[in-house]
């Protein structure tokens, strides 16, 4: 295993951030932490970075405690970071292979470090880029030099906290490609951090939903779909009334209902309840509390 | 290849890299209204003689003023550095690569010292022309100033550290460092011999790092007879190595460990922390 959490718990003050998070990622695997804003998921991410102290729990990343990593230890993670403006006055190129010379010591014959400078910048589409300073790049080039800089290393393992808040959809988009490109071509494991859930279906192959400081539920988003195939809604107007009503197998309820009315059923719709509405729920039963103790393992 | 020295090297790098941005950048600025404002003192002190030396006031100044760069530059660049790259995520880039902190702090250092070079020099070249306090010093003088100016350098560097590491923001980091030195600088003999000020100032003056500074300057560029503007009425070299040297051991022992609890603390969270405060500030 990759990433090894078990009862992982924070506390802040008097606050409990989490509450005994477990999971874990296999090599390879590209994981998505879905949860609401609040919900931990830069906390756990921090602590599997090693920059933060969990209150207590058993954390192993690339089977080393985060909290007594070392620099070897660090440098097969990636960490891409929410930049802001810092060198500003550098320029792209510069840059990265500045950061880059960080990791030759750590070059073996099986896996040769850093990444070819000028490769990379053509990987994430900075090339006619390479020579402008950072302070003068737009937002999205600014994310994707961020991500550069995460990978610059060829880490076996890959951190994305929130990588694409403040994206218009369209930086978006070429985002996902180039996060679908990496997990490809070196085989990382990537975990990645996001409130949204199109975003963590479109890339993870597992997503981890965190909310309330615990993992509500763990599994593919094809799993998770398929847990609440079944739920439907399904309204009709009878009489001239409007009815609705949620059923676990609409076939049946459907036959059922043109049984007892031969005639009079009309604007017949029968809606499968999306991976949305499953979250949306999940989320909000967790957060109204009716389900603190229980947790949904698929 | 041992890491550690690798990383140290990219520091040296990284700190030629960082300078060779400021140079061409509005930073200098500042160092032109510095140079500005010193030779315009030293204008106006090129005539006034003081009583008992045998020199100039602004031959007095001069030195003083390169004494008091040193430390301004030791103190106050690196403090308000450090706590803008803290805010501004720097300083989370360096602790996310391997021996990336060993890396930032080389590059600080190398940084700060070509910076202060700069800013000795913009005081120091265009001053000659008004007083050529170099032309006695001989080779012997010059050794004793760049002894007197690295000492200085050694006695403020780590607590600029401290200061960048310990506050909150760039303003509090230069709010500590800055109003401290403005005041001291008033009291510590720069612009006038310190012999002026009542006893118990003296006093204050002679516990800090920019009075010595300035007195071991002074003492390696003038002629002995300047010494009777002193306190005591002569050049006191064991006295201004002693005061340094205790502030430079002092410092060097307390600011690795506070800048590794400052680095060990770093973490996105605290830093977008700050970035919002920041853009509270701004708006």
């Amino acid at each position: 295993m990759v990433i090894e959490v078990r009862d992982l718990r924070m506390r802040y003050g008097t606050t409990d951030v989490l509450h005994g998070v477990d999971f874990t990622a296999a090599p390879g695997e590209v994981v998505a932490l879905l949860g609401p804003n609040g919900a931990g998921k830069t906390t756990t991410i921090e602590i599997l970075e090693g920059f933060r102290l969990p209150s207590d729990g058993h954390v192993r990343v690339l089977g080393v405690d985060p909290a007594t990593g070392d620099e070897a230890w660090r440098a097969k993670l990636g960490v891409v970071l929410q930049s802001w403006r810092d060198h500003g006055r550098w320029r792209v190129r510069e840059l990265l292979h500045h950061l880059g010379r960080y990791y030759t010591p750590y070059s073996t014959p099986r896996q040769s470090r850093p990444f070819d400078t000028d490769e990379l910048i053509e990987t994430v589409g900075l090339t006619e880029h390479a020579h402008k300073k950072i302070g003068k790049l737009s937002g999205g080039q600014r994310r994707r030099l961020d991500v550069a800089i995460g990978i610059v290393g060829k880490p076996e393992l890959l951190f994305l906290d929130e990588p694409t808040a403040g994206f218009d959809p369209h930086a978006r988009r070429d985002f996902h490609d180039l996060v679908h490109r990496l997990a490809d071509l070196e085989g990382m494991t990537i975990l990645l951090t996001t409130h949204d859930l199109a975003e963590a279906e479109k890339l993870a192959d597992r997503i981890l939903v965190l909310a309330g400081g615990r993992i509500i539920a763990d599994g593919s988003p094809d799993q998770l779909s398929r847990q609440v195939a079944g739920k439907s809604e399904v309204r009709w107007t009878h009489g001239g009334l409007r009815h609705v009503h949620t059923a676990d197998d609409a076939t049946a309820f459907v036959r059922d209902l043109f049984r007892q009315h031969e005639t009079g059923i009309s604007e017949l719709e029968v809606r499968r309840s999306t991976l949305e509405d499953t979250y949306m729920a999940l989320v909000q039963r967790h957060e109204s509390g009716q389900s603190r103790e229980e947790v949904a393992v698929l | 290849m041992n890491a550690t020295a690798h990383g140290i090297r990219l520091g040296l790098h990284r700190g030629v890299r960082e300078f060779r941005h400021s140079l061409g950048s509005e930073d200098q600025v500042y160092n032109l209204v510095v140079s500005i404002a010193f030779l315009t003192v030293l204008w106006f002190q090129r005539d006034s003689d003081v009583e008992a030396t045998g020199v100039t006031l602004a031959a007095l100044t001069l030195p003083s003023m390169l004494g008091l760069s040193v430390v301004m530059g030791g103190l106050v660049g690196p403090a308000g550095q450090l706590s803008l790259n803290r805010e501004d995520g720097t300083l989370l880039r360096a602790k996310a690569v391997p021996h990336g902190m060993v890396g930032y702090l080389v590059g600080r250092t190398v940084q700060t010292s070509l910076d202060v070079t700069v800013s000795l020099l913009v005081i120091l070249v265009p001053g000659l022309f008004l007083v050529n306090v170099l032309a006695d010093a001989g080779a012997g003088g010059l050794l004793a100033l760049l002894g007197a100016l690295a000492l200085g350098m050694l006695s403020t560097l780590p607590w600029g550290a401290v200061a960048g590491s310990i506050t909150k923001s760039p303003g509090s980091a230069m709010g500590i460092t800055m109003l401290p030195m403005m005041g001291l600088t008033a009291i510590s003999g720069i612009f006038y011999p310190i012999t002026a000020m009542p006893g118990w100032l003296q006093g204050v003056a002679q516990v800090f790092p920019i009075y010595w500074t300035g007195h071991g300057t002074r003492a390696a560029l003038l002629p002995d007879s300047a010494g009777a503007a002193e306190i005591g009425g002569s050049w006191r070299i064991m006295e201004m190595i002693g005061v340094l040297g205790v502030w430079a051991v002092v410092g060097f022992l307390l600011a690795p460990t506070i800048l590794r609890r400052m680095a060990r603390r770093e973490s996105g969270a605290e830093m977008e922390q700050r970035r919002q405060a920041a853009m509270q500030r701004v708006r």
